[in-house]
């Protein structure tokens, strides 16, 4: 009896003080993937993590190594384990081995440098890498290299400097990676490893001559002095590399027959880093990289990755040039490798070389259109933008058809890509206009839903500068359409060029294919099943409505029809649609007369010439110059420049260009010339340069066709301003605001002359920061009568949406007493009223 | 031009190893139980692509590991080893180059500074290195020994940087330092272990009559699972 209670005291004191010892790293594992869904897993996870928690809290050293390794493992899985972090700084403390190497391998799972915690091992590791055992050594300077932050690095240099000299060589290769980590973080302790360089190529040692290697190439990719320095070691990097390829088989260090190829590629990528810009280095190593070249066996891997080593680095120095021909002979045999990782990396590097090298990469052109027919989407990219870096105005045609036939048949993520490449290489070598048109058809036939967004205006563009071709194309686009317009780009395309050039189809005079028989109603047909298709997204049912609209100028018979369909659109619950139409029908019903004017067909506008793709990317930075270059409408007097002139006086940027209106015109062209000047100002206001101005921004529209009767009935509120007075000239502004629209001022220049002569040639230019928008009507006269008898009127409408506060440029031209004048002046005293 | 970032960044790799055949042999661990298609054994060395994309969070770096297996796990066996980087990864400068035995996947994500096709190689030397270590490996003695997969790339890889390709030297290296542990666990351990055993043991009584030593010496090695 007696001995049985004590026995169980015993064991009741004994469980109440110390845990049960916690389950190893194994049994762990094996319990968690007994786990069948993830909530239990978790379960287990917390159930274990919870014992481990309190084992840390009871400062556990027999077992704490065990149970940072669990955690290390639970780490893995992806669950939390920073708690862990400052017991793996006690294990590094520990005497035990077995408990360093879990601590260190804990600190570089769980620590970085953005936890103050690290900075607490400094000592530690300083300590281990003094430690009289290799081993511990060798784990203090792998996580000083791999998760040392700067002040570590600072305070530790000095060890590892020390190391990197010593005779044993598993310290010296660790040291020498170590040294790479610590120039990386702090690159000014550079200078501290140079005379400890000086001996490392004399090692037998491959992993130390390997590391040195690493550390030489970090050395001279950060320094131009230590470039500059190291380059005496070429002969030396030579003569190993002469070694490893003409010593016979080694056990150390081959791997497929070829001894040592990891150390060759390092060696290689050093010569490349050392004979860069460099006409003695590189031809120190001429004759060795022949060899390489020519002497590599390439039925492995690894003699083709050397191989690739040795092309990228004649490629990159000054070599001869029958060498670089090697080169590019070679990665043309490695696109026709059976190895696909060897057909990536040459068309990786073709791509590199492209610029340089263009024709020995030209000569392997039929090879690298070959492998637009790879299975392999990596190598099939590749492949895409070699090509098209190959295409040039002799091979175009060629070119174009495979490209066009891999448009065909790619993959979907490839279209974008390759129909944008198209159509830069299309502008660029296009042979003819013909063949442009038809290469640019064919890309919007077969993927027409993946081109991008400019791609339509910019075809638009093309095509209505291309004037003699304005009937095919019209033609093949609606061939195109005709029984299919589900793609949204080649409808919008096919719906503006009908509009445009509908009678050009009608008629049927297309001169390079056999015309076709259509009639007006087949052509509305077509338009208004776009209407209605609910494939139709919004922005192609714009362009549809506005294409019948226009068509209600050039057809004759079907006027009727067209009035009706827009009439019924004016009720669409598509409020862009409803605003088309009922703006439409305004036009039919109560500015009839101006219609044929407003819709006449749109000028050809010349385009900057594009010549990389970097340009066509800048879209924004191109409208600018397209606004800029385009011609000034017909009947203006006022050469165009002179408005450039004035947007470069006022720094161009911000500003809103105004190509001003010519006095004196014939009432009929005034509406087209309306329409022209609203052309250009929608330009500026659209992130593309749509030639269909309509489309970009109808408010404005709107505006200028409804508001001119309802100028001058609002109240005079607004106090008069004189803008100018100098020589006699006197420039008075009077306000009126719009009252249908609220952010439109209206202002009314009224120029009178004090002098006793006449001013001739008058011309009145204004100019407005970005967030306004000016639209200058024609002046009453040219010419102001001299002795203040009579003047001259022009209106300006400022649109002004955010009511900021009035600013203009004016710029005034006239010939006064036979001299030619021209003044700038600024207004900023318009009154609150007249922008508030 | 490049943010500081990129500098940091230069030269460093991770190694993922993926495992996560859907159709893993019979016994397929987590996998077949439920959980298909999610990495099974990952691991990840001096995950230093210090670009600070990257460097962000533990949730950041596990969602590296999901979206990697996806991405390499669909690819077809008969093409390319080669993945071009995405923004998860730290840009277009740094690529996944992958090889795939049997269910597992060696991923490692490297940068311009590393020939693609030496991390190829590169990879062989670390898998047949392991086979040596492990006599054969298997699956499960990656997952069972993520520690030793773990010190085994220590004397590969250091930093993000190849340290060591010599599989003998590298085996060496390794087999001595397994010793060291060993003695100290032999001298050092044998009390504590004496102790664990003694209370794993679950008697109803004390353990009068034991003789630790005897079973310090009995303590076997470590199973194998195979």
């Amino acid at each position: 009896m007696k001995p049985l209670e004590t026995a169980e005291v015993l064991q009741t004191s004994f469980f109440s003080q110390r845990m049960p010892a916690p389950i190893r790293l194994r049994e762990l594992i094996r319990t968690i993937r007994t786990a069948r869904t993830q909530a239990e897993e978790r379960e287990m996870i917390q159930k274990e993590c919870a014992a481990i928690r309190s084992s840390f809290r009871e400062e556990d050293n027999t077992y704490r190594c065990r149970n940072v390794a669990k955690l290390l493992y639970m780490h893995m899985l992806g669950y939390p384990a920073h708690f862990g972090q400052l017991e793996c700084l006690k294990l590094i403390a520990s005497q035990k081995f077995t408990d360093k190497r879990i601590g260190y391998l804990g600190a570089m799972l769980l620590l970085d440098e953005r936890q103050d915690v690290h900075l607490l091992m400094t000592n530690c590791i300083k300590n281990d890498l003094n430690h009289s055992t290799q081993y511990v050594q060798g784990l203090a300077l792998c996580t000083l290299g791999c998760m040392g932050s700067s002040e570590m690095c600072r305070d530790l240099a000095g060890e590892v400097e020390k190391l990197l000299k010593t005779s044993n060589s598993y310290l010296r290769k660790k040291a020498a990676l170590c040294a790479v980590h610590v120039i990386r973080k702090v690159p000014e302790l550079m200078e501290m490893f140079l005379p400890a360089t000086k001996n490392l190529l004399n090692e037998k040692n491959h992993g130390v001559l390997h590391t040195s290697v690493v550390l030489l190439t970090e050395m001279c990719e950060r320094s131009p002095d230590m470039l500059a320095h190291f380059r005496k070691l070429v002969p030396q990097l030579v003569r190993i590399l002469k070694n490893l390829i003409m010593s016979g088989y080694s056990p150390e260090h081959d791997v497929s027959g070829i001894s040592d190829p990891f150390l060759q590629v390092r060696i290689l990528r050093l010569l490349r880093i050392l004979g860069r810009n460099d006409d003695d280095s590189s031809e120190a190593m001429n004759d060795i990289l022949a060899q390489v070249a020519t002497n590599t066996e390439t039925s492995k891997n690894v003699g083709n990755a050397i191989l690739y080593e040795t092309v990228l680095t004649i490629m990159d120095i000054k070599s001869e040039s029958g060498l670089r021909v090697l080169a590019i002979n070679i990665l043309g045999r490695f696109l026709l490798n059976n190895d696909k990782n060897i057909r990536y990396v040459a068309l990786t590097s073709l791509l590199k070389t492209v610029q340089t090298d263009h024709n020995a990469v030209q000569r392997h052109r039929s090879t690298i259109v070959d492998c637009l027919k790879d299975l392999d989407v990596s190598i099939k990219r590749r492949a895409m933008e070699l090509s098209f870096a190959l295409v040039n105005g002799n091979n175009v045609r060629g070119m174009m058809k495979e490209l066009l036939y891999f448009l065909d048949s790619c993959e979907p993520e490839f279209k974008a890509d390759c129909a944008s490449g198209i159509f830069l290489a299309a502008e660029k070598y296009a042979p003819s206009k013909r063949w442009h048109i038809d290469t640019i058809m064919r890309v919007l036939t077969t993927a027409g839903s993946y081109v991008r967004d400019d791609a339509v205006p910019n075809l638009i563009q093309l095509i209505t500068n291309s004037v003699e071709m304005h009937a095919y194309t019209v033609q093949r686009l609606y061939k195109a359409i005709l029984g299919d317009y589900s793609q949204q780009p080649l409808v919008q395309v096919a719906s503006w060029c009908i509009g445009e050039y509908g009678d050009l189809l009608v008629s049927g005079q297309c001169e390079e294919e056999e015309p076709i028989q259509v009639t007006e109603d087949e052509v509305l047909d077509i338009l208004e099943s776009v209407l209605i298709s609910n494939m139709s997204a919004s922005v192609t049912r714009g362009y549809a409505l506005t294409a019948i609209m226009k068509l209600s100028t050039r057809f004759t018979c079907t006027v009727n029809r067209i009035k009706k369909v827009v009439s019924i659109y004016g009720s669409s619950i598509d409020v862009e649609l409803q605003q088309r139409a009922v703006e439409y029908n305004a036009l039919f019903k109560k500015y009839d007369h101006m219609r044929p004017a407003l819709l006449e067909r749109m000028p050809v506008m010349e385009k900057v010439t594009t010549n990389g793709p970097a340009e066509i990317v800048q879209t924004n930075g191109e409208t600018e110059t397209a606004v800029l270059e385009t011609k000034p409408p017909p009947s203006g007097v006022q050469p165009a420049n002179q408005a450039n002139d004035l947007l470069d006086l006022l720094g161009g940027s911000d500003i809103t260009p105004v190509i001003p209106t010519a006095p004196t015109t014939k009432p009929a062209a005034a509406g087209g010339e309306l329409l022209d000047l609203l052309g250009d100002l929608n330009l500026t206001g659209s992130p593309v340069s749509a030639p269909a101005p309509q489309i970009a921004q109808p408010p404005f529209l709107l505006d200028g066709l409804t508001t001119q009767p309802l100028f001058n009935d609002i109240a005079a509120g607004i106090p008069s301003i004189t803008a100018y007075n100098k020589n006699g000239l006197k420039i008075d502004f009077t306000f009126e605001r719009s009252n249908t629209n609220p952010s439109v001022t209206v202002i009314t220049i009224q120029a009178s002359n004090s002098t006793e002569l006449d001013m001739t040639d008058f011309v009145f230019q204004a100019a407005v920061p970005k967030t306004f928008q000016l639209q200058l009507l024609s002046p009453s006269s040219s010419v102001i009568p001299a002795f203040n008898s009579g003047t001259i009127t022009q209106v300006i409408k400022v649109l002004n949406p955010q009511k900021q506060q009035l600013r203009m440029r004016i710029k005034l031209t006239y010939n006064h007493k036979g001299s030619a004048m021209q003044d700038l002046a600024e207004v900023n005293n318009f009154p609150p009223q007249s922008w508030q | 031009p490049c943010a500081s970032g990129f500098q940091e960044s230069r030269g460093c790799f991770t190694g993922i190893c993926c495992s996560g055949a859907p159709k893993a042999q019979g016994e397929g661990g987590i996998l077949s139980r439920g959980r298909l298609g999610t990495p099974s054994c990952v691991w990840k060395r001096c995950s230093r692509l210090c670009s600070p994309a990257v460097q962000q969070s533990e949730d950041t770096q596990q969602q590296i590991i999901r979206e990697t297996f996806h991405l390499v796990s669909k690819r077809d066996e008969n093409v390319c080893n080669f993945l071009e980087g995405g923004l998860l990864i730290g840009g277009s400068d740094n690529k996944l180059i992958y090889r795939h035995y049997a269910t597992l996947y060696f991923v490692f994500c490297v940068d311009s500074s590393e020939s693609e096709l030496g991390i190829l190689d590169l990879i062989q030397v670390f898998v047949e290195t392991l086979d040596k270590c492990f006599e054969n490996v298997c699956e499960l003695d990656l997952i069972f020994h993520v520690d030793k997969v773990h010190n085994i790339l220590a004397e590969m890889v250091m930093g993000g940087m190849v340290l060591e390709t010599n599989m003998n030297e590298i085996v060496t290296q390794i087999d001595a330092q397994n010793k060291l542990e060993k003695s100290e666990a032999g001298l050092a351990g044998a009390p504590a272990r004496a102790v664990s055993a003694v209370k794993n043991m679950n008697l109803p009584e004390i353990p009068r009559n034991i003789n630790i030593g005897d079973i310090s010496i009995k303590v076997p090695n470590l199973p194998t699972f195979k």
